[in-house]
């Protein structure tokens, strides 16, 4: 622990702008980030259908779903360079002490993020002039990238979590292992669980999307497959999830255990460790929260009588703050991933006896806030494991008062951050809104008259390996029972 | 002390991939300073039209290029990079502003229909192409001129604000014109546009005299404000120069004599940006920051510089296929951004009308009972385990 000593005598800098920044550029950026690393998939899904069953539904809604794919990748691709920028602007500490460490999963990820990037182009683009097989597959790299790249940035996380692979001398990095940096005890952990949270955000978003179009009495087959491709890929994934959370938790408990004291109120080291449900730290007591007695020492070691290690252990100075704020993010992020389990489990219980869509309104809408549901237990994962990381921007080796910038804009590029992306909050949102209402509207008769400049030729539809579209006049939709 | 091999090797790559991004990321930014001049609304239309068509599928793979000189800088440079991005906080902190607005101005503008709209989200796109390459230059001007301190304590704003790291500014943005410009005479030529073909041959013309007086100017002042660069700028590195010259020269040349060679034309033209990226790369070592910090005291730990190596060779396997698929494509005309969706909507409205296919039968009895067997099951087990002693630490 002389890094601990060292430590000390450095002079600190108020972090707390910087940290700001950091926290709301990567809050807003990790959403649109879930949508580059699952949005392909669920709308290849679909395009699969599509192409396999020559089912017209769901070709319509995987192109759809590309196009307001484009615009969320675009904006995310945008929000993630600011984040690549901010490891300078606002972290020259980290980044020139620890930079050749952090930097091979970011490098790693710079290559998937190209093949991301590369075939979100061919795949947007391609829908047109592409044979439907050779466009399908272009989707693949974008599903396999978004995974892997993920991966990557993810484990670069795990590293400030769990520093592994390098030698230090005289506070100098003197050697590195870029492997044992990458597959640091963290990652198979944090890089399984935020990829599961991509899937279910992306899918529980989306059904949400079109939970509200059959809550309104749009129950058309669109509607009803819209729904049930994203729902049925988050809801799989679901309880995979809550298996991963409880795995997780143990882990943390064994690898950083004052940020699982922070998660749980375990003020001091001991056995018969109650878990608190619930409730607000002030002063040492904790108010309005429901304790089960030993039961934190269960989930921790299978036993009542497991010693569980609070954050007495450590000084004062090395404990996180805003234990409160931890706590609640953690409760909030388990509730929520048992409330979509459970939604998920209902309606794969209802497919499997039935199979059938449940339609009522009962399961519709708490369907309809499952994705906001999914974004704000993300949201508060994160909030969990950085502000439970804290004062440490790497774990037991490095503060974040060290490693904050001393250029003295950061109050006001927060500012500017905190504008912007309110601004395109509203607009990544706006949008979609946008085109689905433009969707509504049109009756095919309009759009064809509306693509003059550079539409392909009537003759390229047969691109979608349909029959030509016979000109048979809208029939109402129907509402046949099955999918 | 001098330079360990694999530092100078990570160092090559990292200029090759900066003068990639100018090639392909300052073609993007130089798109949209031409939609910023084109003029009115009117005007402006079928030039705003053909650089949107171009740039639309490619520029978030172009835009990859800025991603990995951050990472590689980080990763190979830890010291310098952390002393840039301390001391040029302000030129720093402007540019990727630009590239937030100009992104979300691409992102926004396809879907925005009413003209103020795509009149705002298009001046916001084409006022942040200026802005980013501008502070890109003033960035590197600062550091050629060695005036990033190798431990600054805060913003130093006379670095990037020295007349040389101005002039640079004014030269990216100038190049980015320019090298834009040549590509889209030729995008407008393949799609048949004459008109388009000459209006960008002329503005090609004229950015490249621009950018060849810019370059002038700032090697000018570099020999007063960075004798070392200007020195082996003019001794070691006078070949890279010569060969810029020579190929800017024949580009103008070319578009004097109306030859539009795909190839030639293009290659032309990114050789003459190219090789001042280069030279500049060459004139500055061995040093990061010149005099003051040079490549052996900046460098990583040398596993971190072999890893880097590894990830480019990666690179080059993986993403040089990828990104010339994309363009195969691209420039056959097989990636169109307007489509319709009227086929599809027309088949599915009719499919929905058809009696729909008989559902897959649900479970029969035996699987439920065998269902909620396995559930008890399992969930038994998991109750046991929970609470057997055998677990105990």
């Amino acid at each position: 622990m002389d890094a601990l000593t060292h430590v000390l005598a450095v002079n600190a800098v108020n972090p707390v702008p910087a940290r700001s920044q950091m926290g709301s550029s990567l809050g807003f950026h990790i959403i649109l980030a879930c949508f580059g690393i699952a949005f392909a998939a669920i709308t290849m899904i679909a395009e699969w259908i599509g192409i396999r069953r020559g089912d017209a539904v769901a070709l319509l809604l995987a192109r759809r779903w590309s196009k307001v794919m484009a615009v969320l990748v675009a904006v995310g691709a945008v929000s993630g360079t600011v984040l690549s920028y901010e490891m300078g602007l606002l972290w020259p500490g980290l980044m020139g002490r620890f930079g050749a460490a952090i930097g091979f999963p970011f490098s790693m990820e710079g290559i998937f993020f190209f093949l991301e990037a590369i075939f979100v182009g061919v795949y947007l683009y391609g829908w047109q002039r592409l044979p439907p097989w050779v466009h399908w597959w272009s989707g693949m790299p974008i599903v396999v990238a978004g995974i892997l790249g993920a991966t990557s940035v993810v484990a670069a996380n795990s590293w400030m979590n769990s520093p592994a692979g390098y030698t230090l001398s005289h506070g100098k990095l003197t050697s590195v292992d870029p492997v044992s940096v990458f597959f640091n005890p963290s990652t198979p952990y944090e890089t399984t669980h935020m990829v599961l949270a991509a899937y279910m955000v992306t899918g529980f978003v989306i059904a949400g999307v079109y939970a509200v179009g059959l809550l309104r009495g749009r129950r058309d087959r669109y509607h009803r497959l819209g729904f049930a491709i994203p729902f049925a890929v988050a809801g799989i994934l679901a309880p995979l999830q809550v298996l991963m959370g409880d795995i997780i938790a143990r882990f943390i408990a064994n690898n950083q255990p004052i940020k699982f004291a922070a998660m749980e109120y375990v003020t001091t080291t001991s056995r018969n460790v109650p878990e608190w449900i619930g409730g607000i730290f002030i002063n040492g007591k904790v108010y309005f929260g429901a304790a089960i007695p030993s039961f934190n020492s269960i989930l921790v070691g299978f036993s009542p009588h497991t010693k569980v290690i609070g954050w007495d252990s450590v000084p004062a100075a090395y404990r996180p703050p805003l234990v409160t704020l931890i706590h609640l993010s953690f409760d909030l992020m388990v509730g929520i991933g048992f409330f979509l389990f459970a939604l998920a489990a209902w309606q794969g219980w209802w497919w499997w006896f039935h199979r059938r869509l449940l339609l009522t309104p009962w399961f519709l809408v708490p369907s309809a806030v499952s994705g906001v549901a999914a974004i704000a237990a993300m949201e508060a994962g994160w909030i969990v494991t950085e502000v439970g990381r804290q004062p440490w921007i790497v774990y037991r080796v490095l503060l974040v008062s060290q490693a904050v910038t001393s250029s003295g804009g950061v109050p006001i590029t927060l500012g500017v951050i905190l504008v912007l992306y309110a601004i395109l909050t509203v607009v990544s949102i706006g949008v979609p809104m946008v085109m689905s209402r433009r969707w509504r509207q049109e009756t095919p008769a309009e759009e064809d008259a509306e693509q003059v400049p550079y539409g392909p030729s009537p003759a390229t539809a047969s691109a979608t390996g349909l029959p030509p579209p016979p000109t048979v006049p809208r029939a109402s939709p129907g509402e046949p029972k099955s999918l | 002390m001098s330079a360990s091999a694999e530092a100078i090797a990570v160092a090559a790559i990292l200029i090759v991939v900066m003068a990639a991004y100018a090639l392909f990321g300052g073609a993007d930014f130089g798109g949209g300073i031409w939609d910023l001049l084109a003029g009115s609304a009117e005007r402006g239309m079928a030039p705003r039209e053909l650089i949107d068509e171009s740039i639309t599928p490619v520029w978030e793979g172009n835009h990859v290029w800025l991603v990995f000189i951050l990472v590689l800088t980080w990763t190979a440079f830890p010291p310098a990079f952390a002393a840039i991005f301390t001391a040029l906080f302000v030129p720093l902190a402007l540019s990727v502003l630009g590239i937030v607005l100009r992104g979300a101005g691409f992102a926004f503008r396809h879907t925005a229909q009413r003209l103020h709209m795509r009149q705002l989200t298009g001046a916001v796109f084409a006022a942040a192409s200026l802005i980013t390459p501008f502070f890109m230059g003033t960035v590197v001007g600062a550091i050629a001129t060695g005036r990033v301190p190798v431990h600054p304590v805060g913003n130093v704003l006379a670095a990037w604000t020295s007349p040389t790291a101005l002039f640079t500014g004014f030269l990216f943005v100038a190049a980015c014109a320019y090298i834009s410009a040549v590509y889209l005479v030729l995008e407008a030529r393949r799609r048949g546009h004459q008109d388009l073909t000459r209006y960008f041959a002329l503005r090609a013309t004229a950015a490249g005299v621009i950018t060849g007086a810019l370059a002038g100017g700032t090697l000018a002042e570099l020999s007063t404000s960075s004798p070392y660069v200007y020195g082996r700028l003019t001794g070691i590195a006078l070949p890279l120069v010569a060969v810029s010259i020579a190929a800017g020269i024949a580009v103008l040349g070319m578009l004097w004599l109306r030859w539009y060679h795909a190839v030639f034309l293009r290659a032309t033209a990114a050789i003459a940006v190219a090789t001042v990226v280069w030279g500049w790369g060459l004139a500055q070592y061995p040093y990061l920051f010149p005099t003051s910090l040079p490549l052996a005291a900046g460098s990583a730990p040398t596993a971190a510089l072999v890893a880097e190596f590894v990830v480019a060779g990666l690179a080059v396997l993986l993403v040089a296929p990828a990104f010339a698929f994309l363009y195969y494509l691209q420039q056959r005309g097989r990636l169109t951004a307007a489509d319709t969706d009227a086929d599809l909507r027309l088949a599915a409205r009719l499919e929905q009308t058809r009696p729909t296919q008989p559902a897959a039968a649900p479970a029969s009895t035996g699987t439920r009972i065998t269902t909620a067997l396995v559930l008890a099951m399992i969930a038994i087990r998991a109750i046991r385990d929970v609470f057997s002693p055998s677990h105990r630490r």
